[in-house]
């Protein structure tokens, strides 16, 4: 039952700890880390090395976005803890950008609502990606399988 | 009523953000869109027919048919590309 948006790293270790103290009815916790991949950007004829990227967001929205994703895994699914953490600002290869986890009664719920909560993130959530090259500094586009992946998620009525 | 802008449309427009008074013919978002691109080009340029970009009204996801009345901040944005 909580969000939060910093522009620090976060200890996952510490953060499932602090999650499921005292719950004594999580079975299952279910987690997701994202982290900055190293990547590397065709483009025309050059190959760029992505090294680094700066995450901007809309403060005010951003939190208000997360808690509604948030509210819509605990509608779906009987979850006992839920806890989202992203960060902002310059990021590195390697650094983590995002922590999601789910606590469930069972494991089944911790599982899907997680991947969930991930997938509305990355569509519904106000975050841009500014990624820096040897080339120059490039905004990142919408990835199309990230709305398909959302979209699983959609209810049919 | 404030408008913000974010990611390349920041930049593109040349400002975060700007105290805008709009007419009252301005009814919709879609409206202020049309109205704000004669501001400057930079303006024309990132609010342009068929660019990608998106709005929220008051920190909500919005369409270009939502009413401005009572609307104290509008925010233009590419698609999300967070987590």
């Amino acid at each position: 039952m909580s969000v939060r948006v910093q522009e620090a790293d976060f200890d996952v270790g510490a953060e499932l700890s602090h999650l499921t103290d005292g719950n004594k009815r999580i079975g299952g916790l279910a987690v997701f880390v994202g982290l900055v991949r190293e990547m590397h950007v065709r483009e025309g004829y050059h190959r760029d090395r992505v090294d680094a990227m700066t995450l901007e967001h809309y403060p005010g929205m951003t939190e208000r976005a997360l808690e509604e994703i948030e509210a819509e895994a605990r509608r779906r699914w009987p979850l006992e803890a839920t806890l989202i953490v992203h960060r902002y600002g310059r990021l590195e290869a390697g650094d983590r950008i995002v922590l999601v986890a789910v606590g469930s009664p069972h494991r089944e719920a911790a599982f899907e609502a997680c991947e969930f909560l991930v997938d509305w993130l990355k569509t519904k959530a106000p975050f841009w990606k500014l990624e820096e090259t040897p080339a120059g500094e490039k905004w990142v586009g919408a990835h199309v399988g990230d709305d398909a992946a959302a979209a699983r998620w959609e209810k049919k009525s | 009523m404030k408008v913000r802008y974010f990611a390349w449309m920041k930049r593109t427009v040349g400002v975060p953000e700007e105290d805008v008074a709009p007419p009252a013919e301005v009814a919709t978002v879609g409206d202020l869109v049309v109205w704000l691109r004669h501001r400057s080009p930079g303006h024309a340029e990132a609010l342009a027919e068929g660019a990608a970009f998106g709005a929220a009204v008051d920190q909500r996801t919005a369409t270009f048919d939502v009413k401005l009345a009572g609307v104290r901040e509008v925010a233009f944005f590419p698609p999300f590309t967070g987590g």
